[in-house]
């Protein structure tokens, strides 16, 4: 209801993912191990990871219920307390969760809950003395003054998920129709408002021609309208603040040459509905191929050689996800290990388990979520060390 | 006495009842056990007074008994219980025992989720060792019972859907598995108790919970068992799987049948093995119950298989041509059969939890209450009957006479009796073979030389009980020090210096459990790391958190049970390797 997505989505693909964050690190809550370790002379060593203490947590709003979980589950696994702030968008469900969780048990004080606006609640959390930790997802931009701010005050450890500008590769021995879906669904799905779209489609000159058809096909297909009716697709863009920065970027490409093949405008007269949009001949240069645009703007651009591709595809500040459309094996090796992207899906797209680390490299954040990996953002690492006397063994 | 620091943790598993005295709490327990006690005791007719029971965390292991029999203090965070029950003195005549509260309902073999006669439809008797009398028939399976299980495992694992299920389903069922456990937890452990005699309060409130937690807790690894991608020496792109094993043997021993079934079970689950498990002939019972309860929690067929019967039924487990992996718990003699057998067959690996000769070791500057109680619950509880028992109990020549009067005072106070009436702490030996053979061993403690200060006799005539017996002036050379008793027996014996207990203590052939009782760090880090066990307890004993891995050196056998040591148990590790054209970076 707060940010437009469609019903069924939330409920039928992002619901599950929910609850099963938590129980998965329910399952960590008892298997956080420290070390005994080797010394370089005679001492007992042990470390131990303890609670890092009072997290704060700030969320976003294009996915309210998923990063809520994804935020505060590892968290409490690892024995820590949470203050969190909702995005200003989006502030309702958390706090339905968070009752939840009183009547779960978890005891007061433990989750706290607060809502309002980035310059107030938001910086409040990042400059805090009594914070031990902020967790931010959110904008690159507002990253940047969220570790800022944390660096300012008390030094607080940080990690950040921020934007994306993810490649998308469609490779030359890809099915045509699959790859045209995967791709549509890795830029289109929540309305083009996820960090990680795929939002740079690169397709292999060889097949070029047939795939932007088709997917011109495919996004005039694709359902616009209410998102509590059946069967929609895509609902409207979150607020008015993102629907007129999504139809600037729309502008800037056509005043900058990219050529637009379907939509481009907004769609009706009343609420922030943006008609599924294609730009092709895109290049480097581009607002609409270097910025993020967190809205329904596919951009199609074309390539030769793989060293090419990755060449582009790496020249971003951002590095968050990378799509990889190819069943041979060596493209699939290369491209894995040459992308400089936290998450690379190889023929599929949006892949979220619990045990996949996420986050990104450069200015797409620090740190990873999710697996066993985010568990070292919540938890302290202490030496305890003893001299020993007479070891049987070192 | 005022503010002991709080290192004294008896068995989590117990709660140590006395007639007509306030009883501490294992660190374990809790107000809903508490609660359930008390429920408990009405319905078998005896007065329970409750004073306030208030919450105890588990960090706060108090140490809230007290030695002197004149002072009951309550200590903040411990509950306290006093039962006016009539006790069961060692010297008394045991009654006729009281009917189980539950009878038993499963007897025949469980393959592929259903209850089946063994296919010559013989039968063995289960006996109640209070009454020395048959108390129910159950199937014994030969050879073809054993193949059918098998195949029935065979074929779950490669054909059916509990390896193909992401590890979070499994989970799921898993914690299905530990609610309908947890249901059933008194059944469980009065069939526990009818088979090998345990202390049904101490079954259902200590060690029933201790098994579900297993469960619960490897319900949590389905989905975190992880291999690794890899660096290489050159342009390669390289990896692990770590894949389940396959078809998993498990024979288990009848000390503690649950728990260790608990043990074998929820870790090859967890990695999407299947099973076919043997329980001991002595308890065929709770497995049978575990088996359908599974099934119930949505274990699809095939996964969990029980086969009951005797030894000959585990080494057609151990010599099965299709059977992946054995994992046993029993007598080191048995499992060397095993382990040959093992070998002998298609070489499948072996992982063995034997027996053990456990050095309890006490300081001059130990907490000598903890000390006594803690020394006395590591020999005495579950009759002597445990594979970690600390059966050689060495003490500090200077403090060594007070020991043995205080040691004696609680071995004479403890009671024996029926064990499933409220307040008594030990019942009966598991069969007439165990009680034949620690007899033998107390004569020849007594032949040998050692000083008796306690016990040394039958109980009764009828039903396998024996008195809590000490021996001191235990020396080295003595059979009742080198060799397993598996009984009340314990055995006292002096010692000076730290170099000379760690070596006397590394001296036996075994190497399972250790316990310290020391305040000093230097002597806990000394002693800890110079001892051949694989469990040291340090001021404590008998605590089984389920991350703490165990098992043995030598001939205590070898692999680590629990934590995430359990799991390489159950895997396969592959190794892929692939070359990489054009790396970034290696």
């Amino acid at each position: 209801m707060d940010s437009g997505k469609p019903y069924e989505q939330a409920r039928y693909a992002e619901l599950p993912l929910m609850s099963r964050q938590f129980r998965y690190f329910a399952g960590w809550a008892d298997k956080i191990f420290g070390t005994t370790g080797p010394s370089d002379g005679i001492h007992a060593v042990q470390t131990l990871h303890e609670p890092i203490g009072v997290v704060g947590q700030i969320i976003p709003w294009n996915f309210p219920l998923v990063m809520y979980c994804w935020k505060v589950a590892p968290a409490l696994a690892a024995g820590n307390t949470i203050v969190l702030k909702t995005a200003e968008q989006t502030p309702l469900s958390a706090i339905l969760a968070g009752k939840l969780a009183l009547e779960a048990g978890i005891p007061p004080g433990v989750l706290n809950i607060v809502s309002g606006y980035g310059p107030t609640a938001g910086a409040s959390i990042a400059e805090h003395m009594d914070i031990d930790k902020v967790a931010f997802t959110g904008s690159t931009e507002v990253g940047k003054l969220v570790m800022a701010a944390a660096a300012r005050s008390n030094l607080k450890p940080v990690t950040l998920e921020l934007g994306g500008k993810s490649p998308m590769i469609i490779c030359e021995d890809a099915n045509v129709d699959e790859a045209v879906e995967l791709a549509h669904f890795a830029l289109f799905f929540n309305m083009g408002q996820c960090c990680c779209a795929g939002s740079r489609t690169f397709v292999h000159e060889s097949i070029y021609d047939e795939f932007v058809e088709k997917s011109k096909a495919r996004a005039l297909k694709r359902v616009v309208g209410d998102p509590f009716r059946k069967g929609v697709e895509q609902g409207p863009q979150v607020d008015k603040d993102q629907f007129h920065k999504v139809l600037g970027y729309v502008e800037s490409g056509m005043e900058q040459g990219a050529n637009l093949i379907t939509g481009g405008g907004r769609l009706g007269s009343k609420g922030y509905y943006i008609k599924p949009t294609i730009f092709t001949d895109v290049k480097e240069g581009m607002k609409i191929f270097d910025e993020e645009i967190f809205g329904p703007v596919q951009s199609i651009a074309k390539f030769k050689t793989l060293d090419e591709v990755v060449q582009r595809a790496n020249n971003t500040v951002y590095g968050l996800a990378a799509g990889i459309f190819s069943n041979n094996i060596n493209t699939v090796n290369t491209l894995s290990r040459a992308l400089r992207a936290g998450t690379i899906w190889v023929n599929c797209f949006d892949v979220f388990d619990a045990t996949i680390p996420f986050g990104g490299y450069k200015q797409s954040g620090i740190g990873r979520e999710k697996g066993k990996y985010v568990l070292e953002s919540y938890t302290q690492v202490k030496a305890v060390v003893t001299p020993l006397h007479n070891p049987a063994w070192l | 006495m005022a503010s002991k620091c709080p290192s004294f943790s008896p068995c989590p598993t117990l709660l140590v009842l006395r007639a007509r005295a306030p009883f501490p709490l294992s660190p374990f327990s809790s107000n809903k056990t508490m609660a359930a006690m008390s429920k408990g005791a009405p319905a078998l007719g005896l007065a329970l007074k409750t004073s306030e029971v208030k919450h105890q965390d588990c960090s706060s292991s108090s140490a809230n008994f007290s030695s002197s029999s004149t002072r009951r203090r309550s200590r903040s965070g411990v509950g306290r219980v006093s039962m006016h029950c009539r006790a069961v003195l060692a010297t008394e005549q045991v009654e006729a025992p009281i009917k189980s509260p539950f009878p038993v309902q499963y007897t025949k073999l469980f393959i592929n989720n259903s209850f089946v006669d063994s296919v010559s439809g013989k039968t063995f008797p289960s006996i109640d060792p209070r009454s020395e009398e048959v108390a129910v028939e159950v199937a014994q399976a030969a050879a073809e019972d054993v193949d059918r299980a098998v195949k029935a495992a065979r074929k779950a694992f490669e054909e059916g859907p509990w390896p193909r299920m992401p590890g979070c389903e499994r989970a799921g069922i898993m914690n299905r598995i530990a609610d309908l456990l947890d249901e059933h937890k008194d059944e469980l452990s009065a069939l526990d108790t009818l088979n090998m005699g345990k202390v049904y309060d101490m079954a259902r409130l200590g060690e029933a919970p201790l098994a579900i937690g297993l469960f619960r807790y490897y319900a949590g690894w389905c989905d975190k068992a992880q291999g690794m991608t890899l660096p290489t020496n050159g342009p390669f792109h390289a990896y692990t799987l770590h894949e389940p094993i396959g078809v998993v043997g498990s024979i288990l021993p009848w000390n503690a049948p649950f728990y260790l079934l608990a043990m074998k079970v929820a870790p090859a689950l967890a990695c999407g093995n299947t099973i076919v498990l043997k329980p001991a002939q002595q308890s065929p019972l709770s497995a049978l119950l575990i088996a359908k309860l599974a099934a119930e929690a949505g274990l699809p067929d095939g996964v969990l298989n029980v086969v009951t019967g005797y030894g000959d039924t585990g080494m057609h487990i151990a010599s099965h041509m299709d059977v992946d992996k054995v994992a046993f718990t029993g007598s080191t003699q048995v499992g060397r059969q095993i382990m040959q057998a093992a070998a002998q067959s298609n070489l499948k690996p072996v992982n063995l939890e034997l027996g053990g000769k456990s050095p309890f070791i006490i300081f001059g500057d130990a907490d000598m209450d903890a000390a006594v109680e803690s020394a006395h619950q590591a020999i005495f509880y579950n009759q002597g009957q445990m594979c970690v028992a600390g059966s050689r109990t060495f003490v500090h020549e200077s403090v060594y006479d007070e020991y043995l009067e205080r040691a004696k005072a609680r071995a004479e106070k403890r009671v024996v009796g029926d064990p499933f009436k409220p307040g008594v702490e030990q019942g009966p030996q598991a069969d007439e073979a165990q009680f034949n053979k620690v007899m033998s061993y107390i004569r020849a403690g007594k032949d040998e030389g050692a000083r008796l200060i306690t016990g040394g006799e039958r109980v009764g005539s009828k039903g396998y009980y024996i008195q809590p017996t000490i021996f001191s002036d235990v020396q080295d050379d003595m059979k009742i020090c080198r060799e397993e008793i598996f009984g009340p027996v314990m055995s006292v014996i002096k010692f000076k210096t730290v170099e000379e207990v760690i070596q006397r203590s590394n001296q036996s052939e075994y190497g399972l459990g250790a316990t310290v009782m020391s305040k000093n760090v230097d002597i806990i880090n000394t002693v800890t790391r110079s001892l051949k066990a694989g469990i040291v307890w340090v001021n404590t004993y008998g605590i089984l958190t389920p991350s703490a891995p165990f098992g043995g050196y030598k001939s205590s056998g070898f692999g680590r049970e629990n934590g995430a040591y359990a799991l390489a148990n159950y895997q396969q590790v592959k190794s892929v390797i692939m070359p990489i054209c054009n790396p970034p970076y290696l």
